[in-house]
């Protein structure tokens, strides 16, 4: 069992690097572009075939490691 | 007065944290990161400066999860001391002993220079060698050392006088100019700036060396 984890940085906290990222797109020609987030995508490959439980392990996966909450939200997928 | 230092992988200035507590009359062990104990009559644990894990997934979130920093959190919630420096602050950040979270520069970039740094309060065992208002040069080098709280958080340090260093002229963004804070306690302290790479004068300066010396004086008495 596949899951597929986003964490992005919670709104209201300042990104950089997405600003600068937005910044780069405007000086290509991308007009428009009024804001960017640059979050990231954690793949893993679970042995559980249970879909609840493997939700739930990986929600304890982020709250422990994979996502600082303090600053970043955190979405969870399981395929 | 006896000082653990951590060495994880990644890390590169154990060895100047440990010459900087030798110098002020400590005894010094170095401590492995898998290592789970440590050394039974330890009075303070240094968490030092580098790129522990080489920041994989965020600063100091590996380091904050290895086995020795189970013996840091449980050395800290017996009221043991705790100096966590660059490296060391975005650790302890992430093991929950201090609050808040170190971001990547405003500006993007690593930055490696002197700085002067407001001593806000004198009220600590880390900080007692100075004067509050005193302004002190100890250098930065970090990518990420953009403090980061919530507007809650920030207004209980402001209220509990827990903001210990600010940067006079802010070079990375941080909240009200944060530099370096304390746990409600008093016995952790988490800075980005290095207090033990302005130790000694051929350095170029020894504004940091009052850190080491109030340290190992007040921790000796006790």
């Amino acid at each position: 069992m596949k899951a597929r984890v986003h964490v992005m940085l919670k709104n209201g906290v300042l990104d950089p690097q997405g600003e600068a990222v937005r910044h780069a797109l405007g000086q290509l020609g991308f007009e428009g572009v009024e804001g960017v987030r640059q979050g990231k995508v954690i793949e893993l490959d679970l042995a559980e075939t249970d879909a609840d439980k493997a939700r739930e392990t990986v929600t304890e996966m982020c709250e422990k490691l994979l996502a600082n909450t303090v600053i970043e939200s955190y979405a969870v997928e399981i395929a | 007065m006896h000082a653990a230092i951590i060495v994880f992988p990644g890390s590169n200035c154990d060895r100047d944290l440990a010459v900087a507590f030798e110098r002020a009359g400590a005894k010094v062990s170095m401590v492995w990161h898998k290592d789970t104990a440590l050394p039974a009559d330890v009075d303070i644990i240094g968490v030092p400066g580098g790129f522990s894990f080489g920041d994989y997934l965020r600063c100091g979130a590996i380091a904050a999860n290895s086995p020795i920093c189970r013996s840091v959190v449980q050395h800290a919630e017996k009221g043991g001391y705790v100096l966590g420096i660059c490296n060391g602050f975005q650790v302890l950040t992430e093991t929950g002993l201090l609050p808040g979270v170190l971001l990547r520069n405003a500006n993007l970039k690593y930055i490696c220079k002197p700085v002067d740094l407001k001593v806000e309060t004198a009220d600590s065992p880390f900080t007692a060698g100075y004067e509050a208002g005193q302004v002190v040069t100890v250098p930065i080098a970090h990518h990420d050392g953009n403090y980061f709280a919530d507007s809650e958080t920030l207004k209980r340090l402001h209220g509990e006088a827990r903001v210990a260093f600010t940067y006079c002229d802010n070079p990375n963004g941080s909240q009200d100019d944060i530099a370096g804070v304390l746990s409600q306690n008093r016995r952790v302290m988490g800075m980005m700036p290095h207090p033990e790479r302005m130790s000694e004068p051929l350095q170029g300066g020894t504004d940091g060396a009052a850190m080491f010396e109030s340290l190992v004086g007040q921790l000796t008495e006790a």
